[in-house]
């Protein structure tokens, strides 16, 4: 939808985020020295799949609601296709960029349908007598519609979406979120709390999305299987710190896992891709280390 | 738009997209897409608030012939026709009858419809934004705020000049709104606060504020604090054409302000992050629809004291019939709170005539046991 009035455009060459030293805590923390994220300097290019992981409370989670402009960041930029994300209305950011949170408990019982259409509220123009009620254009239903079909959520359209499975729930919010016509998508950990063939649909739809649609997707994880097998490139992140850029193979390395998470994992190559696989020690290889670490220990 | 090429049938999906009965919209049309089938339309929308505009008209005439002396439909009429020939409620030309129906009960009847729709507006937005289907100006301390405020200013005198008619409604919003900012605090610091805790919050607040309120009318001459204790058990009675007037307008503008965010309120629902992604100004919104709650509020107390539960049961009926999306819930609410406070009135000046019974205990008596039925036997709902 590039062209439309008022979706961030820019000539080709700008990439789809620049972020320039960022810097964010909470209001609310106790310890205010405390950066949660301190100083990432980065960029996503345009259609690429880029996975941000780390070990908890790196700030992972933070840097996708400052990328959507949920949160403001005290000091530094984000650029969103070369303009600057602050000075960007809540609306102009939503026609850009969607957001898929990591949980999203609806309390009342919306159908999936109408649930679905609220990602039409960035696109609405404020008609003059029945302003605030913004009835849905025959475009915001068309629309909706294909983000359904995508997302592969149509058939429950009339469901309400209080009572759906995990799987559906969460393809229901990326239903909403195409709605929004993005050109960004972010996932905060689209796999969470899936079983097996629920996470294998998400990533085959995500995938299909950013191959099909050029559509740039940023995805948080705590997967590093999910992100090394899907992600064009990883930010692996520590203690609100960039502490590596790169490809899969560059990023999911044993030495820089051990600096970063501070425990030993094995990494092999995945049998289909050959791109790296990480596997949590088993029962032996703790034992031997434990065994390893006494022995250094009494040296 | 870039569209990708998903070659599966439409019509095949067609098919299991019928509208379900309960489900929003149950009148697909063959050719619109899919989803239209249970999403709300302005056709839609235009039925049912003709439909209840109707039914409100009709009670507000059936309830203009109940009260002390009965006034039937024909004689209705016929005074409707004086009143109309003599330009004016004039005592001579339209008689004694007359003179009770258009000076006493009509405005009494308009005020309540008013005032019932105000607080069942307020409720509906109450429940959006605290993401909590039975917060309520009554249950949250709101009212009891309000109520402090306004009998602040009686104790004062402010309630006896000629500012009167703004200032005990400013009085009564300032308290609102000091309720208000207690339980958006404790939400903003919870992100969303759990059901009990709301309610434990609501019942402190309203502990406090009652206490002082005792104390303010405990220290008054007797005679006034008589009056007060009517008042503050919920009461509605005849005000003038001029006080109606300037009431309906003001509470008018803020219900319709509240109307115009009914999409945002929709938005809201789903919690504050996911509203901002979506596109909202989540801050000066929630901060917008906070004052004008509290605002509707401190004017519905100060002309009918502490009436409860209207603001919650009324949003849950009418979700049940149409639905959840705002844009109809919040104007349909409106309609239904009125006629429910006007039903309620009407039962509480007719059932001992000719003695009355405070509104509030009638509303409070309906409302009272379905706020325990929802708590106790549909928690699974709201938890």
């Amino acid at each position: 939808m590039a062209g439309t009035v008022g979706t961030v455009s820019c000539d080709v060459a700008c990439p789809a985020y620049r972020v320039q030293d960022l810097h964010f805590r909470y209001r609310t923390a106790a310890n205010r020295t405390d950066w949660v994220l301190d100083g990432p300097t980065f960029e996503v290019k345009r259609g690429e799949m880029l996975g941000i992981v780390g070990p908890n409370g790196s700030g992972k989670s933070s840097l996708l609601k400052l990328l959507s402009k949920v949160l403001e960041p005290q000091q530094g930029s984000i650029d969103l296709f070369g303009r600057n994300l602050r000075r960007l209305s809540q609306n102009q950011a939503a026609r850009t960029v969607a957001l898929v949170p990591q949980e999203s408990q609806q309390i009342f019982p919306f159908t999936v349908a109408e649930t679905v259409l609220m990602g039409r509220y960035p696109h609405h123009r404020e008609a003059r007598w029945v302003a605030g009620f913004g009835w849905e254009t025959d475009e915001d239903l068309a629309v909706a519609e294909q983000a359904m079909e995508s997302a592969d959520v149509a058939h429950l359209a009339n469901r309400s979406a209080t009572d759906l499975s995990g799987g559906e729930r969460q393809r229901c919010v990326i239903a909403r979120a195409l709605a929004q016509e993005p050109q960004v998508l972010l996932l905060d950990e689209p796999t969470a709390f899936l079983d097996l063939q629920h996470q294998i649909e998400i990533c085959a739809i995500v995938r299909r999305l950013n191959e099909e649609r050029g559509l740039t997707v940023v995805l948080v994880s705590h997967d590093l299987n999910l992100a090394g097998q899907h992600c064009d490139r990883i930010v692996m992140l520590k203690e609100g710190r960039l502490f590596r850029l790169g490809t899969p193979d560059e990023v999911m390395r044993a030495d820089i896992l051990r600096a970063v998470y501070g425990c030993e994992v094995l990494v092999d190559r995945h049998p289909e891709s050959g791109l790296p696989r990480i596997t949590l020690p088993g029962r032996m290889g703790q034992k031997e280390r434990m065994g390893h670490k006494e022995h250094k220990t009494d040296g | 738009m870039s569209t990708i090429t998903d070659q599966r049938s439409l019509a095949t999906k067609t098919g299991r997209l019928t509208a379900q009965p309960g489900t929003a919209g149950s009148s697909v049309r063959p050719g619109t897409t899919p989803a239209a089938g249970s999403v709300l339309t302005a056709k839609r929308w235009l039925s049912v608030m003709l439909g209840l505009s109707a039914a409100a008209l009709m009670l507000l005439l059936a309830c203009l012939q109940f009260g002390t002396q009965w006034i039937g439909a024909g004689q209705l009429i016929e005074l409707l026709a004086r009143l109309v020939r003599a330009g004016g409620t004039d005592a001579e030309a339209i008689g004694t009858t007359g003179v009770i129906l258009f000076q006493v009960r009509l405005p009494r009847v308009l005020l309540s419809f008013l005032v019932g729709g105000s607080l069942a507006s307020v409720g509906v937005v109450l429940q959006a934004l605290l993401r909590n289907p039975l917060a309520d100006p009554y249950v949250l301390g709101v009212s009891s705020g309000a109520a402090l405020g306004v009998s602040l200013a009686i104790l004062l005198g402010v309630g006896t000049t000629v500012l009167a008619l703004s200032a005990l409604p400013l009085c009564g919003f300032a308290g609102g709104l000091l309720s208000l900012v207690v339980v958006y605090r404790m939400a903003a610091s919870y992100g969303r606060l759990p059901v009990h805790s709301l309610l434990l919050a609501g019942v402190i607040l309203n502990a406090i504020f009652s206490a002082v309120i005792m104390f303010v009318t405990s220290i008054m001459d007797p005679n006034r604090s008589a009056g007060m204790m009517t008042w503050l058990m919920g009461n509605l009675s005849a005000p003038s054409y001029s006080a109606l007037a300037i009431m309906t307008a003001y509470l008018m503008v803020g219900v319709f302000i509240l109307f115009k965010q009914a999409r945002v309120l929709n938005l809201l629902t789903l919690g504050e992050e996911s509203a901002r992604s979506l596109g909202v100004e989540t801050e000066r919104v929630k901060r917008l629809l906070y004052v004008v709650s509290a605002l509707i509020t401190g004017a519905v107390v100060s002309v009918s004291g502490m009436i409860g539960f209207v603001g919650m049961v009324i949003p849950h009926a009418v979700r049940l019939v149409l639905g959840v999306d705002h844009r109809i819930l919040l104007p349909a609410s409106a309609l239904v709170g009125g006629m429910f406070l006007l039903v309620a009135d009407t039962t509480a000046r007719t059932l001992l005539s000719p003695a009355e019974i405070p509104v509030g205990i009638v509303t409070a008596l309906a409302g009272g046991p379905f706020f325990i039925y929802l708590l106790v036997w549909r928690k699974d709902r709201f938890s």
